[in-house]
């Protein structure tokens, strides 16, 4: 592995050592349980209660708003699970509404909502970049919408939406307003007043922090029933054991995350707009999906014409490149994502996507190490590609 | 180094074979095809299930090897299982194995390997190679004669098998499940694989049925003067030498002996009238690449599971150029029973594996095949 060059920041990140001497010691001297009365306890608790605190400060929210996970998925599960159920209690509001680029985590339990729990989902259209705009939620918004839930950045093609503009409408419209941030977490601003959302999905591994961890950011008074029932930890939500170690290391990520944003950003853009323009410029049927303005600042994508994308990452990875596509299946059997779908692509062209995505490891060595062998394995992809459609 | 690519399964063999250029100190990659899944059976397709996937996947986190999943699943179907349906269509009984190799694995997947860098591509085939004084190759059977596998590798031709290795074919199967568990492989005590991969367990007529209804038109069933026995479900779904299933009330046991397309007519009889001393084989592969002028005595396997026999062999006079349109004539010293159009004829020199082709039919009885 030492030759090969990580270049799918999106997927996940290494953990920061300064993240992982953090967590060290709450695995080891100070394992108690936060729930206990005596002092193994009360010293897990106030791990635990310094790290909601910090968290709270980053996001400009209440402590008592911040719902510790075990990942960025039952973050979402538990939004759109619980609030859509409390919804139904309240006003028998019946509809949800999503994007149809949203993440499996969201868009599957809309599914399963609505085939097993009686609920009607709306899918709401993205335009040829993926984006959602707040007049299209403000046409499907209705007394009837239990929840509306719209990424902030998508995670295939890194398109940020107008998560504030399309808030606004929901306020007005006073419908609880869900937003999975766990790749925009990473690069942009996650202040929850300005964002004006009143649930926001958050996973350490994507800022450098360790796999396992997650919080649901929850405004006071959102109506929202926990669907992981027992000893009452994380205000009655989310019942379980808290994981101490981790959840001080979700804390000490983000805060590190904001801290270095600016120089983060600095350090991955230019090195993004060079790829993006290089690749578009020398390889033939390329495009790039996604917005090309308003995207992750880290985030390159792009469809190739008449490439199978599974193979495109097997040769890439033999020739020491890790990266990701948007029909990444490792058991081989590619169908164009729903994102590629949603942003009209073709199955020619959105079996070929590929994705990029830069950090902190990532070096203008590596971008020219890439650029350089990225033409020819796209061709020798194609080739294959061809062969094998026989 | 030299780079390998092995066809991984998630059965002991290829796992072996993979852990054996390991430690032969080669850079190993794994490969595993998926190849077919038909909807509401993916959980039974023995060779591209989930559960085989994770095996494999579990063998090569094991010995540290980069696994990667290919999908064939577009050409597996347009070739290997669309000439499986066409030969039951003509009332031949297809090998879609000696297709898989020919088409699949060692064409489709040996570029695929090639294109990853790879200097070789290995399977778990219990098969060996030996390089000659002239720097050709031979493709030799395995060492334990009762898992050899060069049947279905008589397709290979001199370019492929320079680049095919077969680690296990030095092995006998149970040194092979000995050294799964010294390597401390999971697969160590799996089952061997039967059937066809795509047949998800069932036999074959089922999957006949659902993949080609048109197949089965009943006609009758006769014996060897043509008087009428019973009814045929559709001559795909019977097989030179099938005995049972026939529908027929006899007090001796009766055998599929033909079956004649043109009269969809299916002919049966006694356990002493069956079998033939000649057959035509086309298509012929020489590994050498160089065909035979003269007539010469080989032995001749006409099924995987066949024992060999000796035979005259005699190539016909009505060669096109280019030796994969090669055909010949094979002339038994006994009569063999089971000789099946469709299934390969492969001649072999002691352990040398010569060639083959697909039988196409038998001398002695024109018009049935």
């Amino acid at each position: 592995m030492i030759d090969h060059i990580y270049l799918d920041y999106a997927a996940t990140t290494p953990l920061d050592p300064r993240v992982l001497n953090a967590i060290l010691p709450y695995f080891s001297e100070k394992f108690g349980n936060p729930s206990s009365i005596h002092r193994y306890g009360q010293q897990a608790e106030a791990a635990v209660e310094s790290a909601r605190q910090i968290v709270a400060t980053e996001l400009n929210c209440r402590p008592d708003e911040i719902v510790f996970t075990s990942c960025g998925s039952e973050s979402d599960n538990l939004a759109l699970r619980g609030t859509a159920l409390a919804m139904r209690e309240k006003i028998g509001a019946n509809w949800i509404l999503a994007s149809r680029a949203e993440h499996h985590a969201v868009s599957k339990t809309a599914m399963q909502l609505e085939e097993h729990y009686g609920f009607q989902v709306e899918w709401l259209e993205t335009d040829q970049f993926g984006t959602i705009s707040a007049e299209t939620v403000e046409n499907a918004i209705c007394k009837e919408t239990a929840i509306v839930s719209v990424m902030y950045a998508n995670n295939e093609i890194g398109t940020i939406n107008p998560v504030s503009e399309i808030a606004a409408v929901c306020r007005r419209h006073n419908i609880p307003f869900h937003t999975d941030a766990v790749q925009a977490a990473a690069y942009l601003p996650f202040d929850v007043q300005v964002l004006n959302v009143d649930m926001m999905s958050l996973g350490a591994h994507k800022f450098y922090g360790p796999k396992g961890v997650g919080v649901l950011y929850v405004r006071k008074g959102t109506p929202i029933f926990p669907f992981q029932t027992g000893g009452g930890q994380e205000a009655g939500l989310r019942a379980g054991t808290q994981n101490v170690p981790y959840i001080v290391g979700f804390a000490e990520a983000l805060r590190l995350t904001k801290e270095e944003r600016g120089q983060r950003i600095d350090n991955v853009r230019p090195l993004r707009d060079r790829l993006i323009g290089t690749i578009l410029e020398e390889i033939p049927g390329s495009r790039l999906t996604g917005h090309p303005v308003d995207r992750l600042p880290n985030n390159c994508s792009f469809a190739f014409k008449g490439v199978d994308g599974n193979l495109l990452l097997t040769l890439l990875d033999a020739a020491g490149f890790a990266c990701s596509s948007g029909s990444a299946c490792k058991t081989g059997s590619p169908e164009p994502s729903e994102v590629m779908t949603a942003i009209g692509l073709s199955r020619e062209w959105g079996l070929g996507s590929l994705r990029v995505t830069l950090g902190a490891g990532t070096t203008p060595a590596h971008i020219d190490a890439f650029l350089k062998i990225i033409p020819s394995i796209v061709q020798q992809a194609r080739t294959l590609t061809r062969e094998n459609q026989g | 180094m030299s780079k390998v690519v092995v066809a991984m399964s998630g059965g002991v063999d290829s796992s072996v074979a993979a852990a054996l250029l390991k430690q032969q100190g080669y850079d190993v990659t794994g490969m595993m095809l998926r190849l077919w899944s038909e909807t509401g059976k993916e959980e039974s397709n023995r060779c591209c299930t989930p559960d085989s996937m994770a095996l494999a996947r579990r063998v090569a986190a094991k010995l540290d090897i980069p696994f990667y999943v290919v999908d064939a699943k577009d050409i597996f179907r347009s070739i290997v299982v669309q000439s499986f349906l066409d030969g039951y269509a003509r009332c031949v009984t297809p090998n879609p194995c000696v297709v898989c190799n020919q088409r699949i694995k060692w064409d489709f997947l040996l570029n695929h390997a090639l294109a990853h860098g790879a200097d070789y591509l290995a399977t778990g085939h219990y098969a060996r190679k030996q390089a000659l004084q002239d720097g050709k190759w031979q493709l030799l059977r395995a060492y334990d004669h009762s898992k050899d596998q060069s049947y279905v590798l008589h397709v290979l031709t001199q370019e492929k098998l320079a680049k095919a290795l077969f680690p296990v074919g030095e092995y006998s199967k149970p040194e092979i499940r000995k050294l799964a568990g010294t390597f401390g492989l999971p697969t160590a005590t799996r089952s061997d694989s039967q059937d066809l991969c795509f047949l998800a367990g069932e036999d074959y007529r089922g999957f006949l049925q659902r993949n080609a209804p048109e197949i089965g038109v009943p006609g009758p069933i006769v014996n060897h003067e043509g008087k009428k026995l019973g009814e045929h479900q559709g001559l795909a779904f019977y097989t030179i030498g099938q005995r049972k299933g026939l529908g027929v009330a006899s007090l001796t046991p009766l055998y599929v002996l033909s079956k004649d397309v043109a009269t969809n007519t299916l002919t049966i009889g006694e356990k002493e009238e069956l079998g033939l001393r000649d057959l035509i084989a086309r298509e012929v592969n020489w590994i050498s690449g160089e065909a035979p002028k003269e007539s010469f005595r080989a032995e001749v396997k006409t099924r995987y599971t066949a024992r060999e026999a000796w035979a005259e062999i005699t190539p016909l006079e009505n060669n096109r150029s280019g030796i994969n349109t090669f055909s010949l004539r094979v002339l038994f010293d006994v009569q063999q029973r089971d000789i099946t159009p469709g299934q390969a004829a492969v001649f072999y020199d002691r352990d040398v594996v010569l060639g083959g082709g697909m039988i196409d039919k038998s001398a002695y009885s024109q018009n049935m095949i």
